[in-house]
């Protein structure tokens, strides 16, 4: 890995991208406004901000994530933000476009729609938040809420018997012929706030050069739903979370293959 | 000369759009309006345009309204039971305020309804809206190939000019009926520039366009919104109301119809006519704003209603809004289908034949 030069500026300065809000749209503890930092910080070294056109989904990302970061921005109807992209990205192939979405928006309601995305092939990049619950809502049981997890619709945690199976969306997405790069991440380290930003990179990068379709999963403390304190957050994503959605690529290609006759 | 050619008004509604400078459609296969998605997925890419086929038609309104979003002309179709699906997110594109065309080619019925079987059941859905949240669109109802053809072009320049979410209603009959179209390009007044749309800030001049709902948009005061709205829609209905009268001058009964039940009515009107009865016809061509002032002067000019409609009875319900009791309005509803073997499966769907509506006429005069 190459040696980064940390500057006070980069420390504790602020994005360009980042909008001056004097205040936080998030819960004490939320790691989404990282992750806010994060696209900022990967917009700004890519030099797209000028053709990024965003589209947050329903839930915590709604309207904080595009107020938030200074490119266009638009947020979508619950579950519906695969599509337009899709729209979006077909109307002008030269703008880059990213959706960000929570683990209800995409895990359930949007499910199809981000499915038929994956299925088209599109080269669009998707930002996927997943905390294990329905942040905004109260914390109710979200596809990826793991088993055993109480939330405020599994009072005795989440029984697999009853309520399946975590949604284990990057493996998934890996699987899909039309996918150039899924990966999942945290930022609940330096470290891994690193490896992150790489992939964020990464996965923008095959939707610029024109590869396929890019994914990032961010696994994301919820403290409040959680009902944990910040720092025991970062224990329960380190500790369970990566025991159940281990981090790391899984698929990363340069090229979509093709049967002959398409090449 | 304008090129003439015989297309029914699935192809019209298709080549009106594209003379409309559409060149983007999402849309989801569904009878009887597929003529228009083969149509388009054929032609185009031959002059640089996209078309995809979504998964669904929850997926392709929401396609539509983020094109519209983006400042594009975009559009797609429809039939019944999928237009209920979209219902949702022409909410959104009413709260948005973006312009763009949705067309619905009405099947019969609620539920699954009938692919194969025409109808005029979706009246109230589409001019009162099905959505939530208190929203206009304006609804166009062409009657033949050439109207379906030239208000494609109109339905994208009205949704321009007040960015509006334009609808165009047609059915079965009036979509897969061939009639010789002239493809002539309309010319309409300038627009002003479409700098709200989302394309990216380096296309903008580095300013950059945030939507997050209309909440926001008008200082997070709801109010707002809809005064606001209501101005736009008040200059809708101050400008833009269209209709058609026909042999209505001297006549002792209008009747009262709108896209094919237009045409049936217009030829029962001629038939009566033949027989000495003095008929006339007004035919509503915008749904919403509906043309009320006029059709209660001419009610009252009359002395008498009767609605045709292929329907148990929407049209009907603003039209007796429109005369204020002051006129009788009679209705000869979707009963008055001739059906000749009384039963769906041998094949006997039938439609109201103009020798019903003269029957009807002969009966109230």
């Amino acid at each position: 890995m190459t040696e980064e030069t940390v500057t006070r500026e980069k420390l504790w300065g602020r994005p360009k991208l980042r909008v001056p809000i004097p205040f936080s749209f998030f819960c004490p503890g939320c790691h989404y406004g990282i992750i806010v930092r994060l696209i900022c910080e990967v917009l700004e070294e890519l030099g797209v901000e000028g053709r990024a056109i965003g589209l947050a989904g329903v839930g915590c990302s709604f309207g904080p994530f595009p107020v938030s970061i200074d490119i266009d921005f638009t947020s979508c109807p619950h579950g519906r933000a695969p599509a337009m992209a899709t729209a979006i990205k077909r109307i002008y192939p030269e703008n880059v476009v990213f959706t960000v979405q929570g683990d209800g928006d995409l895990g359930a309601i949007g499910l199809g729609c981000f499915m038929n995305a994956l299925i088209r092939g599109e080269k669009l990049t998707t930002i996927f938040l997943n905390n294990a619950c329905y942040g905004t809502t109260g914390g109710q049981m979200a596809p990826t809420t793991l088993m055993g997890m109480k939330t405020t619709t599994t009072p005795e945690g989440r029984d697999p018997r009853t309520t399946g199976f975590p949604l284990h969306a990057a493996e998934l997405v890996a699987t899909m012929r039309g996918v150039a790069y899924s990966a999942r991440c945290t930022v609940h380290s330096p470290a891994n706030f690193r490896r992150a930003r790489k992939a964020l990179k990464t996965a923008f990068h095959k939707q610029i050069d024109g590869i396929g379709y890019g994914f990032v999963e961010f696994l994301s403390a919820c403290p409040i739903n959680w009902r944990l304190s910040p720092p025991d957050c970062i224990k329960f994503i380190s500790e369970k979370m990566i025991a159940e959605y281990p981090l790391g690529e899984f698929k990363n290609v340069d090229v979509i293959e093709l049967p002959e006759e398409w090449r | 000369m304008a090129e003439r050619l015989l297309i029914d008004g699935n192809e019209a509604i298709a080549r009106g759009a594209i003379y409309g400078d559409c060149k983007y459609f999402f849309g989801y296969p569904i009878t009887p309006q597929n003529e228009i998605p083969e149509f388009m997925s054929r032609e185009l890419p031959k002059i640089g345009g996209v078309y995809v086929q979504s998964e669904s038609e929850a997926a392709s309104v929401y396609m539509v309204y983020v094109g519209a979003l983006a400042g594009a002309r975009v559009m797609t179709s429809t039939s019944s039971p999928g237009f209920s699906l979209m219902q949702e997110g022409i909410s959104y594109i009413a709260e948005a305020e973006v312009p763009a065309v949705i067309v619905n080619v009405m099947r019969m019925g609620p539920g699954i309804g009938t692919g194969g079987q025409h109808g005029q059941t979706d009246y109230r859905q589409v001019t009162k809206g099905g959505g939530h949240g208190a929203y206009h669109c304006i609804v166009l109802a062409p009657y033949s190939s050439q109207e379906c053809f030239d208000y494609m072009q109109l339905a994208f320049h009205l949704a321009d000019k007040y960015r509006v979410l334009v609808l165009v209603l047609t059915d079965f009959i009036i979509g897969r009926m061939a009639e010789v179209v002239e493809l002539r390009k309309l010319g309409f007044e300038p627009l002003p520039e479409k700098d709200w749309a989302l394309k990216g800030k380096a296309f903008k001049g580095g300013r950059r366009r945030c939507y997050v709902s209309a909440a926001f948009s008008y200082g997070g005061v709801p109010p707002r919104y809809y005064q606001h709205m209501a101005e736009v829609y008040q200059k809708i209905r101050d400008t833009e109301v269209r209709y058609e009268t026909y042999r209505d001058e001297d006549a002792v009964l209008l009747l009262l119809a709108y896209g094919s039940s237009a045409r049936m009515a217009k030829r029962a009107a001629d038939m009566a006519r033949a027989e000495g009865c003095r008929v006339g016809l007004f035919r509503p061509v915008t749904l919403w704003p509906f043309p009320e002032d006029a059709l209660c002067q001419a009610a009252r000019r009359v002395g008498k209603v009767l609605v045709v409609e292929d329907s148990p009875g929407e049209l009907v319900e603003d039209v007796k809004f429109a005369v204020q009791g002051k006129v009788p309005v009679h209705l000869l509803g979707i009963w008055g289908r001739y059906t000749p073997q009384g039963d769906i499966m041998t094949g006997g769907s039938g439609i109201i034949y103009p020798e019903k509506i003269l029957q009807e006429i002969r009966g109230l005069i």
